[in-house]
């Protein structure tokens, strides 16, 4: 397949390689080194970071400006932009605040709410959503153009993704929602982190049946437990979130200083499972706070080195 | 039953609780009442179903409002009794006199009585 | 209609504490039905101030009115022979009357007495829910007669966002998630193909965004 883009993320995944992104937090506060130490932890065993954008509605350095460490340091990133704070001037603006640095891949979010954050009292903005981003930056990129119509200067050229869960509410939307994604634009697709891999494969199945896969590298997301209390949490406490029994037990079986590497290994298994199934074309493996997990997942599921291209 | 009640007591006969208005509690006191009582049936007996728990409500709002201005919110309380209870009705009758007594006069009373000497007459 | 809900009493006496002749002025209409501005509260309010007054030890005179409606000049003009015997005007109508009152009667300090809230319908005595923010583009017909900006959080046009669940928006379980019923009539109407259209970009220039909006209507103009 051709790249439309410099990305590293799509020349790996239009060679037909498994690509293998992660994620990386910013600070809540201005040190950059934060940034670097997590990013160096995970370099060689990705093949992009993706940086969140005041995740869960809690400020911190801006997505943008910790993308830019990530570049300056030769790392590549995956600039993650919600629509709850910015309106589609500054959306626009910052799309090629990140061009200017050469940042090639966006992941388009709603974003949580304001109310689960510090700033609870604060407006949304939500000028445009998430689909419409899409939407925006696929024009920026493809007609170079404003969405005022006017003319860009050096347009951006940017990889386009959005996320997807395939767990989500309403269940009658799940894969025409991805279709919807997909016909706004988007190029990849990390979805939120899976452990019910059966309803994961039939989520699959369902999308490879309407020729979305065709369309649009997904990559299965995958978080690896740290015990049983995380498990027990995520399935009750998260919205969004199917953790089968059989995951929970599973950490609740083995004594608690055992728990993370049972964590780890089912995040392995997870991994060698879905590379079997078709239309899975790479891995988000979110290791938040735990960084340093990345490199023995990647290693272990037999995707270390990272290919050359 | 010819069972003695407090003379300092003014009774205001209404067919139920439920007839009772926020603004007639409130403009007894407005008046210079020190306390109003309202009785009703018991609570599940209401001889027009849900009447006292409607003037249940009234009454908290009245407290919450008396309170606010200075008055008192414990110038104003609910009874539920049942229209056989003569005694329970004079016992309560007593009760509420005594906890006014030791209240003291309603706040507004002094303007009011000021205003009445000012313009030598009734308001 | 205009959904308020009344205000504070402490909020209201802090306001007026220092005037000598007051108006309650309340209207017949949207916060009579819910029951924070009509006639019973502006009689409600009167009593709790003069009481304030009267344990203060000081004698005001406070009226009562209510008027048909605050928000047209043939109604605000009905108090105009009486609106110089007052200092101030409480105007328990919502944020319109509060306004047009204060634009009428501009002699006069006028209060607000209620919080004006939203434009909304009556689920049940004592309930009432948002339902339209007037943005000034009407999108119902796409969107199986269900507000995705006022009944979603994010007001998305192309929902819902991942937090939905069990029908329930991420911010409370008790608010309903927008998409879920959208999706839910869509699909009792045999509609589900809509739900792939993606909604355009929403031009909010004729939302408060633009600025005070205002109508003309040249066919019924005089």
């Amino acid at each position: 397949m051709k790249t439309k883009t410099p990305s590293r993320l799509e020349k790996i995944l239009a060679a037909g390689h498994l690509a293998v992104t992660s994620e990386c937090g910013p600070p809540r506060g201005s040190d950059p080194v934060v940034v670097e130490k997590k990013a160096a932890l995970i370099r060689d065993h990705v093949d992009a970071v993706n940086v969140t954008d005041n995740q869960t509605s809690m400020t911190r350095m801006c997505s943008l400006a910790a993308c830019i460490r990530l570049k300056q340091m030769g790392v590549e990133p995956v600039l993650q932009m919600v629509t709850r704070d910015r309106n589609r001037i500054a959306l626009q603006s910052d799309i090629l605040g990140a061009a200017c640095f050469d940042i090639y891949n966006i992941l388009c979010l709603s974003g949580d709410h304001q109310s689960f954050g510090d700033c609870a009292r604060g407006q949304n903005v939500h000028d445009i959503d998430s689909m419409q981003l899409l939407q925006t930056v696929r024009r920026m990129r493809d007609e170079g153009k404003f969405l005022g119509g006017d003319d860009i200067g050096r347009p951006p050229q940017m990889f386009v993704g959005a996320a997807a869960n395939p767990f989500a509410d309403p269940y009658e939307i799940r894969v025409p929602r991805l279709a919807k994604k997909a016909a706004a634009g988007a190029e990849f697709i990390q979805t939120q982190c899976i452990y019910n891999l059966e309803k994961f494969e039939q989520w699959m199945a369902e999308a490879r049946d309407r020729g979305i896969t065709e369309k649009v590298y997904i990559l299965a997301g995958l978080t690896p437990m740290k015990s049983a209390g995380m498990a027990r949490y995520m399935k009750n406490r998260v919205p969004g979130m199917d953790v089968p029994d059989e995951v929970v037990q599973r950490m609740a079986d083995v004594p608690k200083e055992k728990q993370p590497q049972a964590g780890i290994d089912m995040c392995v298994e997870a991994i060698e499972r879905l590379k079997e199934v078709k239309g899975v074309a790479g891995f988000h493996v979110m290791a938040i706070e735990w960084e340093e997990k990345v490199p023995e997942i990647v290693e272990r599921a037999g995707l270390f080195p990272r290919p050359e291209v | 039953m010819r069972l003695s009640y407090p003379t300092d007591i003014r009774i205001v006969r209404v067919p139920c609780t439920g007839k009772v208005d926020l603004i007639h509690i409130l403009r007894a006191f407005e008046k210079g009442a020190d306390g109003v009582s309202v009785v009703g049936c018991m609570e599940g007996d209401c001889h027009y179903n849900s009447g006292n728990f409607r003037a249940k409500k009234r009454v908290d709002q009245a407290r919450k409002i008396l309170d606010t201005v200075g008055i008192g919110a414990e110038r104003v309380r609910m009874y539920n009794l049942s229209s056989s209870e003569g005694p329970r009705f004079a016992q309560y009758a007593e009760e509420m006199a005594e906890m006014i007594r030791e209240l003291g006069p309603n706040p507004v009373r002094k303007t009011l009585q000021r205003e009445n000497h000012q313009t030598g007459g009734e308001r | 209609m205009i959904v308020a809900d009344k205000k504070p009493l402490e909020e209201i006496i802090e306001q007026i504490k220092d005037c000598g002749r007051l108006l309650v002025l309340g209207c017949n209409e949207c916060v009579t039905v819910c029951e924070a501005g009509g006639k019973k509260e502006v009689g409600v309010l009167a009593s709790s101030l003069r009481m304030f007054f009267l344990k203060e030890g000081r004698e005001v005179k406070i009226d009562e009115r209510t008027l048909e409606r605050q928000c047209d000049p043939e109604y605000m003009e009905e108090i105009r022979n009486v609106a110089d015997g007052y200092d101030a005007i409480v105007s328990i109508a919502c944020g319109v009357g509060v306004q047009f009152t204060a634009e009428h009667y501009p002699r006069q300090r006028v209060y607000p007495g209620v919080n004006t809230c939203f434009m909304g319908a009556t689920e049940a005595r004592g309930l009432w829910t948002e339902r339209c923010q007037g943005c000034g583009q009407c999108i119902l017909a796409e969107t199986g007669g269900i507000c995705p900006v006022a009944r979603c959080a994010k007001r998305l046009f192309n929902g819902p966002c991942g937090g939905s669940t069990g029908g329930k928006c991420e911010i409370s379980k008790e608010t309903d998630c927008a998409w879920q019923l959208i999706v839910d009539r869509l699909q009792a109407l045999g509609k589900m193909a809509d739900y792939e259209r993606i909604a355009p970009i929403k031009d909010w220039s004729k939302d408060r965004a633009g600025g005070p909006r205002k109508i003309v209507r040249e066919d019924v103009k005089e």
